[in-house]
């Protein structure tokens, strides 16, 4: 019964489902418009709810304005990582480790400037740059090799990538320093803020702009001749391949750009507490993302932000159920991680079954039905 | 020279788990086209039934035999409430299904059995014997060896001389002519699940004793493992994941040996990319490589 629901829901997207090669050319005029238009809206959405989370931080206490921090870290990551699975179709599963990269990178930056005295305030913009670097590198290594690869095949080399983060650490003890991590000088208020400027507010505005940069530039992305691209290597390869699209080099750019968001994102996650640490990027953090991107809908930045919400409430679930419920020892010990692992894959596992569009893609079908129920009588 | 010769053995040994893990792999995927991600999982929960049976009873082969019983039982009860329902028109559905398993699995015991390692006794001594001034293979290697070599066997009897194999066969390479020729397909997929399941049940109760013990995790690394000397071998061939699960032991006994044990991961790594950039279809494939 749930075959068929895919299929009814591309038809509720596009009504006719003509050829796939009509996907590649421009969309109706109605949907795009002149590309200035298209880019001076998301930029006046993103100062929008740029300025909206700004006046959220001012009222909140310290532990929501990190909260806050991380879901704008995530949002970083599974923003790209949207863009890779749900438009062009490539499953990375090693998404933890190139979070793993970026914060890895950030460390090693700021520690080499700590260790030679240097100050400033560009380190943390310049460490953060360098980690999108890095795991752009990464990611180009892995894309070449995704590229030629397809499904479970590349599901499973990536899953042994996300496997390789301890590893690593601990082969290169010297320069990582094992299971301890990398602890580095943590990121304070300017001075300009004032001397009883919350930190806490301070750190959720670097990962909030981190986060408009990062939802800003695939926005753009997306609605571009690239994001066209993508869409159809994913949709059909034959028929993209004979339309002058490059698949090969399309697939690896999708890595590489979907790679420098998760690094960037690595980065903020590791600023919000000063270190890093293998333990932080276990092999679950590559599925916690897909169980994100999943959830809130394959294919569409909206559903990236819904799916980095609830990345971080779901993983403040289970202390916050054993501060609600007065849970004996033993119980509580027990139910810690392990609860929120459970919510998480039986959410995954339900939202596929019933609702394969995800939170976002619910929301637009109910949305079109009511519509289509609202214009039924008057005929 | 010595320390060659007791890396082969301990490869061989090791190499005849990820073989038959391997082997549970291909089976779900000539059966149903797809890898199941949630093998390793299903594999630790069975093998925690296996060590619950046995420290009740105190008697290994109970053990062993509940855990094959309940990895027949999960295989199909998995097949039969979920993996049935699944989309197809993505193939990355049955991936994601697979994995929100893999969580709710290791949740599950995690929360039941608690998240540290618990012991897992071998039911043989575990120290080499010597011939001839030479460490060999322990009385535990013999029993994997000869168990693999067993289910081996066996499955290869169902497939090839029975009616069964045969309609399960029929099912998987044809499903709509074996469909209009008798054959119950949902039923052979159910079968194909619980056989998997249960040949990875057995796979987790020989791994386990030689690992660090019992643990919601044991599998992870197992699985990617046995992932890999399933491609080596080809997806396809049966016969190819029993090859390609010694020489993947092999190999990384080796690494592990001369390289040391933090290593094992990125051989892995190494080794899965090579073999699927030189030759996808897998080292024993005769079809022509896959379509790119």
């Amino acid at each position: 019964m749930t075959a068929t629901r895919p299929s009814t829901r591309s038809d509720v997207d596009r009504p006719a489902r003509p050829s796939p090669l009509r996907r590649l050319l421009p969309g109706a005029p109605a949907t795009t418009g002149p590309r200035g238009s298209t880019l001076l809206r998301h930029l006046a959405g993103a100062v929008l709810a740029g300025a909206l989370v700004v006046l959220l931080t001012n009222q909140l206490p310290p532990y929501q304005n990190l909260q806050v921090a991380r879901v704008c870290a995530f949002l970083c990551v599974t923003a790209g990582y949207t863009v890779l699975v749900g438009l062009n179709g490539q499953l990375s599963l090693g998404h933890g480790a190139l979070m793993a990269t970026g914060a890895y990178t950030v460390a090693l930056v700021q520690r080499g400037f700590d260790e030679r005295g240097v100050q400033g305030r560009w380190i943390l913009p310049l460490s953060l740059l360098a980690a999108v670097a890095a795991t752009a590198l990464a990611g180009l290594v892995i894309g070449l090799a995704a590229a030629r690869l397809r499904g479970p095949y590349l599901a499973g080399v990536t899953l042994a990538v996300a496997t390789l983060v301890p590893a690593v650490s601990t082969i290169f003890t010297g320069v990582f320093n094992g299971e301890q991590g990398l602890r580095f000088p943590a990121e304070t208020p300017p001075a300009f803020l004032g001397a009883y400027f919350q930190p806490e507010r301070w750190l959720a505005w670097i990962a909030l702009l981190a986060a408009l940069l990062t939802v800003l530039l695939l926005a753009n992305l997306v609605r571009s001749r690239f994001g066209r691209s993508l869409r159809a290597v994913r949709d059909d390869e034959v028929a993209a391949r004979l339309a002058g699209i490059h698949v090969a080099r399309t697939q690896v750019l999708a890595f590489v750009v979907s790679a420098g968001c998760a690094g960037l994102g690595g980065g903020v996650y590791a600023v919000l507490t000063a270190t890093v640490a293998p333990g932080k990027f276990p092999l679950e953090l590559s599925l916690f993302l897909l169980m994100a991107i999943v959830i809130g809908g394959l294919g569409s930045l909206t559903g990236a932000v819904w799916g980095a919400v609830l990345l971080v409430a779901l993983q403040d679930l289970p202390s916050l159920l054993t501060e609600t419920f007065s849970l004996s020892g033993g119980l509580a010990q027990r139910l810690e991680g392990n609860l929120a692992l459970a919510v998480f894959g039986l959410i995954l596992i339900v939202v596929m079954l019933a609702a394969p569009g995800g939170l976002h893609g619910a929301v637009r079908t109910v949305a079109a039905r009511l519509r289509a129920r609202r214009r039924a009588p008057e005929h | 020279m010595d320390r060659f010769l007791f890396l082969t053995f301990g490869g061989l040994s090791t190499g005849a788990v990820y073989a038959a893990f391997a082997l549970a792999l291909v089976l779900i995927w000539r059966a149903a086209r797809l890898v199941n991600f949630a093998q390793g999982a299903m594999a630790v929960a069975t093998a925690y039934v296996g060590y619950a049976v046995a420290s009740a009873t105190g008697s290994y082969w109970l053990g062993l035999g509940a855990a094959v019983v309940a990895g027949l039982l999960l295989g199909a009860l998995v097949e039969r409430v979920l993996m049935r329902f699944v989309g197809h028109a993505n193939p990355l559905n049955e991936v994601i299904v697979a994995l929100g398993l893999v969580l709710v699995i290791q949740a599950v015991l995690g929360m039941v059995f608690g998240n540290g390692y618990r012991p897992a006794p071998a039911p043989f001594d575990t120290d080499a014997l010597t011939v001839g001034g030479v460490a060999a293979l322990s009385p535990y290697d013999l029993w994997v060896l000869g168990a693999v070599l067993v289910v081996v066997v066996l499955l290869a009897l169902l497939f090839t001389r029975t009616p069964i194999g045969l309609r399960m066969r029929a099912a998987a390479f044809a499903p709509e002519v074996s469909r209009l020729l008798g054959v119950d397909v949902a039923r052979m997929l159910t079968l194909g699940w619980a056989l998997a399941a249960a040949v990875g049940a057995l796979a987790g109760m020989l791994v386990v004793p030689t690992g660090l013990g019992l643990h919601p995790h044991a599998m992870d690394l197992v699985f990617v493992v046995a992932f890999t000397a399933a491609v080596v071998g080809g997806l396809d061939s049966p016969a190819g994941a029993v090859v390609g699960g010694l020489l993947v032991g092999l190999i990384l006994s080796y690494v592990t040996g001369y390289l040391g044990p933090d290593t094992t991961p990125l051989a892995v790594l190494v080794l899965l990319l090579a073999v699927l950039l030189v030759r996808p279809g897998g080292l024993f494939s005769s079809a022509k490589a896959r379509h790119v």
